[in-house]
């Protein structure tokens, strides 16, 4: 029979594994060309925890993302995920890494010869082969519901608007529950009222899911919404991270003059 | 010594050695650039292949992907590929005729027919059509996914995109290009001996008989089954031009001429290789 003691320590523990970092980003360094654009990068995220990466456009932002998910390798440096370093790692096997993990891209990347509904059910068919397909289809209506956009289920990525793309986009990415959200440029090319939409359907998702999320925008009012910390990038290395209110409370220049622009 | 070429020397020789240094660096420099070029382009492709090739042997296999693939590629060029071998048929009857008949060697007609088509004309024109109409689509195509970064979200979804878009495409023109090809061969034959019996009274039957007398199936069967090895230039050229393709709508446009273009001269090339090849091993 478990004491109150033994079930103290369970706890203990779950919560250290909560706080274990998921994802962690060690002095990586990545070049294109003669062009250098992550220069000793370190970060990481932990479990339920969302960070907004900021900063001047070719700072390497969009990058740091393709580098977690393994779409880039990284020159130097490790990318861990799950404890696991993913640098060089062969595909078939990074395969299994990123089933745990949802990519939105910026320009949400749908598949414009399938439908709605086709792009969402895409991820199901290949790695859910326990799924009936009425069961799909059910799964693919809920995460559709999930994000709001159930009329459009038989409508083709470029009958919808952008926003709605990104909705979609957004569907797609939380298809086979992942535990690592990473979006790119979420509100970017948004009107104001689909930003909000946008922003508060991942705080939505996170309060639900409690993934790790990485958010990379220009937009900060955005950042402050969604995330529980920021990190500002430029020359390819975290200037500062924190809080907004450690970002507002910094001396240093960058940090002074991005938040007067933004 | 013309009084141009005097001038240039004349230049050349008031030139400081340094600037002589640099001129001749840039001379050289553009004779390397497309060198290192194609080298870098040949190795590009022998990584792709050995990524397309560990995919393809290794499960999962994306058999519904395959079977759509094998619909694009074979039913859909059928058309296309039969309308090309009856035209080929009726140009070959109409040249037969007119040649055979100034050596007075009238009754080669029918196995005139049969060899031109079966061994040559077939294979090349069913493999150029389908280099014309699937190669483009195909390089098209995968250059379009990959510029609006829909092969990095198949990627993303965790699954192979080598796998998933090239194995199957490449699969699908081994294996329908032998088929186009017996199907080029058949309309082909059927044009070339409608025409003659247009101009002659000349039996169906007694053209196949006549046609066909003597022939082995070594005679056949390699030619027509030498259009895999097209197959294979045609989907991996394709795939590997699309799946490489960087920039906007100007870089798909030239993934999908350099697709039909490298991969009909590579069909060609091949030929040769291959005819010298089936003579050795089927004489």
């Amino acid at each position: 029979m478990a004491t109150t003691y033994d079930n103290a320590m369970k706890q203990a523990d779950l919560q250290k594994v909560d706080s274990a970092p998921v994802v962690v980003v060690e002095n990586v360094h990545k070049s294109f060309g003669i062009h250098k654009v992550l220069n000793g990068l370190t970060l990481s995220v932990n479990r339920g925890e969302t960070l907004a990466v900021l900063g001047r456009s070719g700072t390497g932002k969009s990058v740091l993302l393709r580098l977690i998910i393994g779409l880039i390798t990284p020159d130097s440096g490790l990318v861990r995920i799950h404890g696991q370093n993913i640098a060089g790692m062969p595909l078939d096997e990074m395969g299994e890494i990123r089933k745990k993990m949802g990519f939105l891209f910026q320009h949400a990347a749908l598949y414009d010869s399938l439908t709605v509904a086709g792009n969402i059910s895409f991820p199901l068919e290949h790695h859910r082969k326990d799924m009936s397909k009425s069961e799909r289809a059910d799964r693919v209506r809920e995460l559709l519901a999930e994000v709001g956009m159930e009329s459009a289920l038989e409508k083709m990525p470029s009958d919808i608007s952008g926003g709605m793309q990104k909705r979609v986009g957004l569907a797609r990415a939380l298809a086979l529950d992942p535990e690592i959200l990473l979006l790119d440029e979420p509100t970017a090319g948004l009107d104001p009222i689909s930003s909000a939409e946008i922003d508060d359907l991942i705080l939505k998702l996170q309060r639900e899911r409690q993934m790790a999320s990485i958010v990379v925008t220009h937009d900060l009012h955005s950042a402050r919404t969604i995330a529980n910390r920021l990190a500002l990038l430029d020359k390819g290395n975290v200037v500062i991270e924190g809080k907004y209110e450690e970002l507002q409370q910094s001396d240093i220049g960058f940090v002074k003059e991005f938040l007067k622009q933004s | 010594m013309s009084d141009t070429t005097a001038l240039v020397n004349a230049g050349v020789n008031q030139m400081l050695p340094d600037e002589r240094n640099k001129g001749m660096l840039a001379v050289a420099g553009s004779f390397a650039s497309p060198l290192i070029g194609m080298f870098e382009w040949i190795g590009d492709l022998g990584i792709f292949s050995w990524r397309v090739l560990q995919a393809a042997v290794t499960p999962p296999y994306e058999w519904r992907e395959l079977v759509r693939q094998l619909d694009e590629v074979g039913s859909k060029s059928f058309p296309l590929v039969a309308l090309a071998g009856a035209a080929v048929g009726v140009v070959i009857s109409l040249e037969a005729r007119y040649s055979l008949s100034r050596f007075g060697a009238k009754s080669m007609f029918p196995s005139t027919l049969v060899y031109s088509v079966v061994q040559v004309m077939g294979p090349i024109i069913t493999g150029l059509v389908v280099s014309g109409r699937v190669g483009a689509g195909i390089g098209a195509e995968l250059a379009s996914m990959k510029v609006t970064e829909q092969i990095d979200a198949i990627e993303a979804s965790a699954i192979n995109p080598y796998r998933y878009l090239a194995a199957t495409r490449i699969l699908a023109c081994i294996l329908m290009l032998p088929l186009l090809t017996l199907a080029a061969d058949a309309c082909g034959l059927l044009t070339g001996w409608f025409a003659q019996a247009l101009v002659e009274p000349l039996s169906f039957h007694q053209f196949i008989q006549s046609g066909f007398k003597g022939a082995t199936f070594d005679a056949f069967l390699p030619p027509t089954f030498k259009t895999a090895v097209y197959g294979l230039i045609i989907g991996l050229i394709a795939c590997f031009q699309g799946m490489r393709t960087r920039g906007g709508a100007e870089g798909v446009g030239r993934a999908a001429t350099n697709s039909v273009v490298l991969g009909s001269l590579f069909l060609i090339l091949a030929d040769v290789v291959l005819v010298k090849f089936i003579l050795v091993v089927f004489p």
